[in-house]
């Protein structure tokens, strides 16, 4: 079973940044970040993107998530949580609209270059923790934590790469 | 939150000015009058039925005119929605947009430059369902512009439901690849009548503007 944790404060972000994920996902649970306190039934989770205008997810506090056994997926908001709680630092990067990604290193999300949709104001800055395997001229668009089953996507694999998602939800 | 609505008169910003009031409160309509009939970014035919649209819905218009040139069209949808927020205190904007990256970039850019939220309800919605929902919800739309073969003017002035929906469906199926809601430009819409209109607006004249590869369908309304 798939959880989709929702890190959007603001309702209305709910049809933009949830429903697109949830049609591809197909059978799954939701919760809002606040909400999330036993995920033991889950195998998989994603951690959703936001609006530009949410901070308060960067305020949370989401250890809970080293401890989950499963496949993580984070997006944009969610990439940023995943480095966040492994102490990587967020940088100031706009991105909006459609770019070309450079993979960097081989892995099982996308095997060649491609563009994607992003929507973001915040980047990461990977430690030595993780795998960067996708990038812009600006910043890194996907990380993958080493050993673990745990990735991050900057830009949105809703909207314009949604076999990511599908990846994720059968792998 | 206060928002206000990118308000094209067409069903897709109608419908998702109908979703932003279940849940917000919007506070105006904002309306781009592009003299530019091939914008890219912006709806044109019939955008000046939006004055009457908004007394029927019972909001305030605010209306910015733009040559339509491409990327200052932009600055003028930024001065409107300048305007919109010393006017009416918004802190946010809904659009209708479903699938273009082309229009929800650049009003995502504004929003953002401006410290607004950017709200798009129908995102990525299946514009099959999201159809049918439309008509479903007693919306009543016609088709006030074709521009993409083998639509044509017979199409122009006929209400959608359910069997224009199949056909629409057929030739999004077929060989033409239309899409069934227009999302490409193929046809623009006009909302006449919806749950939360006060009145309805009656079509009182017309003119068909008939070209070789497009046609539009000019309104002269009233409310009912």
């Amino acid at each position: 079973m798939i959880l989709i944790v929702n890190l959007n404060d603001e309702e209305f972000a709910y049809d933009e940044f949830i429903l697109p994920i949830k049609r591809i996902v197909g059978k799954c649970d939701v919760k809002h970040y606040k909400e999330v306190k036993n995920v033991k039934k889950y195998d998989k989770i994603i951690l959703s993107g936001t609006s530009l205008i949410e901070k308060r997810y960067l305020d949370h506090d989401f250890s809970w998530i080293k401890e989950f056994e499963g496949k993580i997926l984070g997006i944009c908001a969610g990439m940023q949580v995943i480095a966040m709680i492994h102490d990587c630092k967020l940088k100031k990067c706009t991105e909006i609209g459609m770019y070309n990604i450079k993979v960097f290193t081989p892995n099982k999300l996308e095997s060649e270059d491609f563009e994607a949709y992003c929507l973001h104001n915040y980047a990461v800055e990977p430690n030595d923790k993780f795998d960067e395997l996708f990038g812009t001229k600006k910043c890194t668009q996907g990380i993958k934590l080493k050993g673990k089953e745990v990735y991050g996507v900057l830009f949105h694999p809703e909207v314009r790469n949604q076999s990511i998602i599908n990846w994720f939800k059968e792998s | 939150m206060k928002l206000g609505v990118l308000f094209t008169g067409g069903k897709d910003s109608c419908y998702a000015l109908y979703k932003a009031r279940e849940k917000h409160d919007v506070v105006c309509l904002i309306s781009i009058i592009s003299e530019n009939k091939e914008s890219f970014m912006f709806h044109t035919p019939n955008i000046e039925i939006t004055d009457l649209q908004a007394k029927a819905i019972g909001l305030p218009l605010l209306k910015q005119v733009t040559k339509g040139e491409k990327e200052k069209e932009l600055k003028d949808l930024e001065i409107a929605i300048e305007n919109a927020v010393k006017k009416y205190k918004i802190e946010g904007i809904v659009t209708g947009a479903v699938e273009s990256v082309y229009q929800a970039t650049r009003v995502q850019k504004i929003c953002n430059k401006l410290g607004l939220g950017c709200f798009n309800p129908l995102w990525k919605r299946n514009q099959e369902e999201l159809l049918k929902e439309i008509v479903d919800e007693k919306f009543k739309v016609i088709i006030s512009g074709v521009f993409a073969y083998p639509l044509d003017f017979q199409w122009l002035g006929k209400v959608i439901d359910k069997d224009m929906i199949e056909r629409l469906i057929d030739l999004s199926h077929g060989k033409y690849e239309i899409s069934p809601t227009g999302e490409g430009g193929e046809y623009e819409s006009t909302v006449l009548d919806a749950p939360f209109f006060k009145k309805e607006i009656e079509i009182i004249d017309f003119e068909i503007v008939d070209m070789i590869d497009s046609g539009v369908y000019n309104i002269k309304g009233g409310l009912k």
